[in-house]
Protein backbone atom coordinates (compact mmCIF):
# COMPACT_ATOMS: atom_id res chain seq x y z
CA UNK A 1 0.00 0.00 0.00
CA UNK A 2 1.06 3.47 -0.96
CA UNK A 3 0.90 4.72 2.32
CA UNK A 4 3.01 1.60 4.43
CA UNK A 5 5.59 2.72 1.08
CA UNK A 6 5.93 5.84 2.42
CA UNK A 7 6.96 4.88 5.97
CA UNK A 8 9.50 2.51 4.77
CA UNK A 9 10.63 5.00 3.03
CA UNK A 10 11.31 7.16 6.27
CA UNK A 11 12.97 4.37 7.80
CA UNK A 12 15.64 4.27 5.00
CA UNK A 13 16.11 7.96 5.21
CA UNK A 14 16.60 7.78 9.19
CA UNK A 15 19.13 4.76 8.56
CA UNK A 16 21.08 6.81 5.85
CA UNK A 17 21.28 9.75 8.65
CA UNK A 18 22.02 7.51 11.58
CA UNK A 19 25.39 8.54 11.86
CA UNK A 20 24.01 11.88 13.20
CA UNK A 21 23.81 9.50 16.76
CA UNK A 22 27.25 8.69 16.25
CA UNK A 23 29.18 12.04 15.81
CA UNK A 24 27.06 14.15 17.74
CA UNK A 25 28.36 12.88 21.16
CA UNK A 26 31.75 12.65 19.96
CA UNK A 27 32.10 16.12 18.79
CA UNK A 28 30.52 17.27 22.09
CA UNK A 29 32.90 14.56 23.99
CA UNK A 30 29.84 13.31 26.04
CA UNK A 31 30.16 10.15 27.38
CA UNK A 32 28.40 6.63 27.85
CA UNK A 33 25.10 6.55 28.44
CA UNK A 34 24.38 6.73 32.58
CA UNK A 35 24.39 3.11 33.54
CA UNK A 36 25.44 1.83 30.41
CA UNK A 37 29.11 1.86 31.66
CA UNK A 38 31.28 -0.77 30.97
CA UNK A 39 33.27 -2.80 33.66
CA UNK A 40 36.27 -1.27 33.32
CA UNK A 41 34.98 2.06 33.46
CA UNK A 42 33.06 1.54 36.82
CA UNK A 43 36.39 0.35 37.62
CA UNK A 44 37.82 3.50 37.83
CA UNK A 45 34.78 5.30 38.93
CA UNK A 46 34.33 3.54 42.46
CA UNK A 47 37.40 1.95 42.70
CA UNK A 48 36.70 -1.60 42.11
CA UNK A 49 34.54 -3.59 39.74
CA UNK A 50 31.45 -5.08 41.41
CA UNK A 51 31.62 -8.71 41.79
CA UNK A 52 28.47 -10.26 40.48
CA UNK A 53 27.99 -7.76 38.01
CA UNK A 54 31.76 -8.52 36.47
CA UNK A 55 30.97 -12.49 36.30
CA UNK A 56 27.36 -11.19 34.52
CA UNK A 57 28.54 -8.59 32.38
CA UNK A 58 29.89 -10.86 29.58
CA UNK A 59 27.50 -13.34 29.69
CA UNK A 60 26.31 -12.93 26.02
CA UNK A 61 28.73 -11.91 23.25
CA UNK A 62 26.58 -9.79 20.44
CA UNK A 63 27.46 -10.39 17.01
CA UNK A 64 28.03 -6.79 15.96
CA UNK A 65 28.29 -5.51 19.24
CA UNK A 66 27.86 -1.68 19.91
CA UNK A 67 26.81 -1.61 16.22
CA UNK A 68 30.19 -2.12 14.62
CA UNK A 69 32.69 -5.19 14.25
CA UNK A 70 34.21 -6.52 16.89
CA UNK A 71 37.61 -5.07 18.10
CA UNK A 72 36.96 -2.07 15.47
CA UNK A 73 35.60 0.57 18.35
CA UNK A 74 38.68 2.46 17.88
CA UNK A 75 38.37 2.72 14.26
CA UNK A 76 38.34 6.31 12.19
CA UNK A 77 34.33 7.79 12.39
CA UNK A 78 34.15 7.14 9.02
CA UNK A 79 34.37 3.62 9.14
CA UNK A 80 32.11 3.34 12.38
CA UNK A 81 29.68 5.27 10.28
CA UNK A 82 29.50 2.90 7.57
CA UNK A 83 28.70 0.00 10.05
CA UNK A 84 26.41 2.10 11.81
CA UNK A 85 24.33 2.46 8.65
CA UNK A 86 25.13 -1.67 8.12
CA UNK A 87 23.77 -2.23 11.61
CA UNK A 88 20.82 -0.06 10.34
CA UNK A 89 19.48 -1.70 8.17
CA UNK A 90 20.17 -4.96 10.20
CA UNK A 91 17.61 -3.54 12.11
CA UNK A 92 15.60 -2.81 9.97
CA UNK A 93 15.29 -6.29 8.42
CA UNK A 94 15.41 -8.06 11.66
CA UNK A 95 12.85 -5.79 13.42
CA UNK A 96 10.82 -5.68 10.22
CA UNK A 97 11.28 -9.71 9.85
CA UNK A 98 10.34 -10.08 13.88
CA UNK A 99 6.97 -7.69 13.77
CA UNK A 100 5.83 -9.41 10.66
CA UNK A 101 6.23 -12.88 11.94
CA UNK A 102 4.75 -12.29 15.21
CA UNK A 103 1.87 -10.12 13.52
CA UNK A 104 1.43 -13.34 11.37
CA UNK A 105 1.29 -15.35 14.43
CA UNK A 106 -1.42 -13.28 16.38
CA UNK A 107 -3.61 -12.70 13.71
CA UNK A 108 -2.66 -16.31 11.76
CA UNK A 109 -4.36 -18.23 15.07
CA UNK A 110 -7.27 -15.69 14.76
CA UNK A 111 -9.23 -17.84 12.14
CA UNK A 112 -8.37 -20.85 13.58
CA UNK A 113 -9.71 -19.79 17.01
CA UNK A 114 -13.43 -18.52 15.33
CA UNK A 115 -15.90 -21.24 14.72
CA UNK B 1 18.30 4.04 29.62
CA UNK B 2 19.07 0.28 28.09
CA UNK B 3 20.11 -1.54 31.67
CA UNK B 4 23.39 -4.11 30.71
CA UNK B 5 23.87 -7.18 31.73
CA UNK B 6 25.49 -7.38 35.51
CA UNK B 7 23.70 -4.00 36.53
CA UNK B 8 20.99 -5.92 38.19
CA UNK B 9 20.64 -8.92 40.19
CA UNK B 10 18.72 -12.04 39.84
CA UNK B 11 15.54 -11.36 41.61
CA UNK B 12 15.39 -7.85 39.74
CA UNK B 13 15.75 -9.04 36.47
CA UNK B 14 13.25 -12.58 36.86
CA UNK B 15 10.67 -9.97 38.83
CA UNK B 16 10.70 -7.73 35.24
CA UNK B 17 10.29 -10.96 33.56
CA UNK B 18 7.83 -12.35 35.38
CA UNK B 19 5.57 -8.91 35.10
CA UNK B 20 5.87 -8.79 31.68
CA UNK B 21 4.52 -12.59 31.11
CA UNK B 22 1.24 -11.57 31.62
CA UNK B 23 1.08 -8.38 29.56
CA UNK B 24 3.16 -9.80 26.80
CA UNK B 25 0.09 -12.29 26.91
CA UNK B 26 -2.71 -9.69 27.11
CA UNK B 27 -1.17 -7.80 24.17
CA UNK B 28 -0.91 -10.83 21.91
CA UNK B 29 -4.82 -11.33 22.89
CA UNK B 30 -6.00 -7.45 22.69
CA UNK B 31 -4.32 -7.89 18.98
CA UNK B 32 -5.27 -10.64 18.10
CA UNK B 33 -8.89 -9.64 18.30
CA UNK B 34 -8.41 -6.73 17.01
CA UNK B 35 -5.49 -5.94 14.50
CA UNK B 36 -6.96 -5.64 11.23
CA UNK B 37 -5.06 -7.21 8.40
CA UNK B 38 -4.64 -4.06 6.56
CA UNK B 39 -3.29 -2.43 9.40
CA UNK B 40 -0.70 -5.65 10.35
CA UNK B 41 2.32 -3.94 8.54
CA UNK B 42 2.05 -0.99 10.84
CA UNK B 43 3.33 -3.83 13.82
CA UNK B 44 6.55 -4.03 11.69
CA UNK B 45 7.18 -0.72 10.69
CA UNK B 46 7.04 0.41 14.40
CA UNK B 47 9.48 -2.24 15.35
CA UNK B 48 11.60 -0.93 12.92
CA UNK B 49 11.12 2.42 14.05
CA UNK B 50 11.46 2.52 17.39
CA UNK B 51 15.16 0.52 16.89
CA UNK B 52 16.33 3.53 14.23
CA UNK B 53 15.42 6.22 16.78
CA UNK B 54 17.38 4.83 19.16
CA UNK B 55 20.03 5.17 17.45
CA UNK B 56 20.38 8.53 17.36
CA UNK B 57 22.20 9.34 20.84
CA UNK B 58 22.37 12.88 21.77
CA UNK B 59 24.39 14.23 24.15
CA UNK B 60 22.93 15.60 28.07
CA UNK B 61 23.23 17.60 30.58
CA UNK B 62 25.60 15.63 33.08
CA UNK B 63 28.51 14.09 30.51
CA UNK B 64 26.13 11.06 29.32
CA UNK B 65 24.06 10.44 26.21
CA UNK B 66 20.58 9.26 25.69
CA UNK B 67 18.39 9.43 22.86
CA UNK B 68 14.65 9.22 22.53
CA UNK B 69 12.56 6.27 21.86
CA UNK B 70 9.32 7.04 19.86
CA UNK B 71 7.36 4.99 22.23
CA UNK B 72 4.60 7.34 22.34
CA UNK B 73 3.96 7.69 18.87
CA UNK B 74 3.87 4.81 18.34
CA UNK B 75 1.10 4.00 21.23
CA UNK B 76 -0.81 6.69 19.04
CA UNK B 77 -0.32 4.70 15.49
CA UNK B 78 -1.13 1.21 17.34
CA UNK B 79 -2.38 1.75 20.21
CA UNK B 80 -0.40 1.03 23.63
CA UNK B 81 -0.34 -2.87 23.32
CA UNK B 82 0.88 -2.57 20.22
CA UNK B 83 3.27 -0.34 21.06
CA UNK B 84 4.61 -3.01 23.61
CA UNK B 85 4.86 -5.72 21.09
CA UNK B 86 6.85 -3.83 19.11
CA UNK B 87 8.93 -1.95 21.27
CA UNK B 88 9.70 -5.60 23.04
CA UNK B 89 11.26 -6.69 19.11
CA UNK B 90 12.97 -3.65 18.77
CA UNK B 91 14.52 -4.56 22.35
CA UNK B 92 14.74 -7.56 21.81
CA UNK B 93 16.89 -7.55 18.61
CA UNK B 94 19.25 -4.30 20.13
CA UNK B 95 19.99 -7.37 23.00
CA UNK B 96 20.59 -10.19 20.71
CA UNK B 97 22.57 -8.70 17.68
CA UNK B 98 23.99 -5.60 18.97
CA UNK B 99 24.94 -5.84 22.80
CA UNK B 100 22.28 -2.63 23.34
CA UNK B 101 20.89 -3.64 26.77
CA UNK B 102 21.68 -7.34 28.31
CA UNK B 103 20.20 -10.72 28.10
CA UNK B 104 19.02 -10.90 31.49
CA UNK B 105 17.98 -7.92 31.22
CA UNK B 106 15.51 -7.83 28.39
CA UNK B 107 12.31 -7.98 30.53
CA UNK B 108 13.59 -5.05 32.51
CA UNK B 109 14.19 -2.90 29.52
CA UNK B 110 10.99 -4.13 28.20
CA UNK B 111 8.72 -3.40 31.18
CA UNK B 112 10.29 0.12 30.98
CA UNK B 113 10.42 1.10 27.58
CA UNK B 114 7.87 -1.42 26.25
CA UNK B 115 5.26 -1.36 28.95
CA UNK B 116 5.94 1.91 31.54
CA UNK B 117 6.32 4.60 28.32
CA UNK B 118 3.74 3.83 25.69
CA UNK B 119 0.99 3.14 28.49
CA UNK B 120 1.92 7.08 30.24
CA UNK B 121 2.31 8.86 27.22
CA UNK B 122 -0.77 7.20 25.90
CA UNK B 123 -2.52 7.93 29.06
CA UNK B 124 -1.65 11.32 29.21
CA UNK B 125 -2.26 11.86 25.82
CA UNK B 126 -5.76 10.65 25.37
CA UNK B 127 -6.30 12.90 28.70
CA UNK B 128 -4.64 15.93 26.86
CA UNK B 129 -6.43 15.46 23.74
CA UNK B 130 -9.78 15.35 24.91
CA UNK B 131 -9.17 19.19 26.30
CA UNK B 132 -7.09 20.23 23.32
CA UNK B 133 -9.06 18.97 20.26
CA UNK B 134 -8.06 21.38 17.31
CA UNK B 135 -5.04 19.87 15.22
CA UNK B 136 -2.31 22.05 16.58
CA UNK B 137 -3.60 21.16 20.61
CA UNK B 138 -3.34 16.87 19.45
CA UNK B 139 0.20 17.60 18.12
CA UNK B 140 0.93 19.58 22.00
CA UNK B 141 -1.23 16.98 23.54
CA UNK B 142 1.06 14.13 21.84
CA UNK B 143 4.18 16.19 22.32
CA UNK B 144 3.57 16.52 26.22
CA UNK B 145 2.93 12.68 26.11
CA UNK B 146 5.93 11.81 24.71
CA UNK B 147 8.16 13.89 27.13
CA UNK B 148 5.78 12.14 30.40
CA UNK B 149 6.45 8.83 28.61
CA UNK B 150 10.08 9.40 28.07
CA UNK B 151 10.62 10.33 31.70
CA UNK B 152 8.21 7.61 33.35
CA UNK B 153 11.00 5.28 31.67
CA UNK B 154 13.71 6.79 32.63
CA UNK B 155 12.24 7.21 36.33
CA UNK B 156 11.27 3.34 36.78
CA UNK B 157 15.21 2.51 34.92
CA UNK B 158 16.39 4.89 37.73
CA UNK B 159 14.43 2.94 40.20
CA UNK B 160 15.77 -0.66 39.45
CA UNK B 161 19.30 0.67 39.44
CA UNK B 162 18.60 2.77 43.17
CA UNK B 163 17.52 -0.75 44.80
CA UNK B 164 20.50 -3.18 43.82
CA UNK B 165 23.05 -1.19 46.45
CA UNK B 166 19.92 -2.12 48.84
CA UNK B 167 19.71 -5.97 47.62
CA UNK B 168 23.15 -6.81 47.07
CA UNK B 169 26.02 -5.58 49.21
CA UNK B 170 28.35 -7.69 50.76
CA UNK B 171 30.01 -7.69 53.81
CA UNK B 172 32.75 -5.18 52.87
CA UNK B 173 30.23 -2.64 52.40
CA UNK B 174 31.26 -3.72 48.37
CA UNK B 175 28.06 -3.20 45.92
CA UNK B 176 27.66 -6.57 44.53
CA UNK B 177 25.44 -5.75 40.84
CA UNK B 178 25.07 -1.29 39.81
CA UNK B 179 26.94 0.50 42.85
CA UNK B 180 24.76 3.58 42.80
CA UNK B 181 21.89 4.29 45.06
CA UNK B 182 18.63 5.94 44.34
CA UNK B 183 19.80 9.14 45.79
CA UNK B 184 22.50 8.97 43.14
CA UNK B 185 20.91 7.04 40.43
CA UNK B 186 17.40 8.83 40.30
CA UNK B 187 18.73 12.48 40.37
CA UNK B 188 21.38 11.17 37.32
CA UNK B 189 18.86 10.00 35.46
CA UNK B 190 16.14 12.88 35.98
CA UNK B 191 18.62 15.27 35.19
CA UNK B 192 19.77 14.18 31.68
CA UNK B 193 15.99 12.90 30.68
CA UNK B 194 13.43 15.78 31.72
CA UNK B 195 15.77 18.21 29.85
CA UNK B 196 16.89 17.13 26.67
CA UNK B 197 16.30 13.77 25.88
CA UNK B 198 12.23 14.94 26.84
CA UNK B 199 12.36 17.90 24.60
CA UNK B 200 13.62 15.55 21.85
CA UNK B 201 10.89 12.82 22.56
CA UNK B 202 8.38 15.50 22.48
CA UNK B 203 9.58 17.39 19.72
CA UNK B 204 9.62 14.10 17.42
CA UNK B 205 6.03 13.04 18.89
CA UNK B 206 4.56 16.09 18.83
CA UNK B 207 5.96 17.02 14.73
CA UNK B 208 5.41 13.40 13.78
CA UNK B 209 1.62 13.47 14.99
CA UNK B 210 1.00 16.61 13.62
CA UNK B 211 2.49 16.07 10.08
CA UNK B 212 1.08 12.40 10.11
CA UNK B 213 -2.46 13.76 10.64
CA UNK B 214 -2.28 16.50 7.75
CA UNK B 215 -0.87 14.40 5.42
CA UNK B 216 -4.06 11.99 5.47
CA UNK B 217 -2.65 9.72 7.18
CA UNK B 218 -5.17 10.32 9.60
CA UNK B 219 -6.17 6.56 9.43
CA UNK B 220 -2.81 5.39 10.94
CA UNK B 221 -3.77 7.97 13.79
CA UNK B 222 -7.39 7.78 14.55
CA UNK B 223 -9.01 3.89 13.64
CA UNK B 224 -6.14 1.82 14.50
CA UNK B 225 -5.37 3.75 18.04
CA UNK B 226 -9.24 3.01 18.66
CA UNK B 227 -8.85 -0.71 18.04
CA UNK B 228 -6.43 -1.63 20.39
CA UNK B 229 -6.92 0.86 22.97
CA UNK B 230 -8.22 -0.42 26.21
Amino acid sequence: MKEHRRLWAVLIVLALVSPVGLYLPKVMKAGSAWGEWGVGEIKQMIGYAPAGMEKKAEIWKAPIRDYTLPGREQALLSHLSFWYILSAFVGIAACGGGGYLLTRWVTGSRGKRRP
Amino acid sequence: MHIPDGYLGPPTYLAAYAACAPLWAIAARRLREKLSARRAPLLAISAAFTFLVMMFNIPLPGGTTGHAVGGVLIAIAVGPWGAMLSITIALTIQALLFGDGGITAIGANCFNIAFVMPFTGYGVYSLLSRLLSSEKGKAVAAGIGGWVGLNAAAFTTALMFGIQPLLHTGADGRALYAPYPLSVAIPAMMLAHLTLAGAVEGLITGLAVYSLRRSQSAWVLQAAAEETAQ
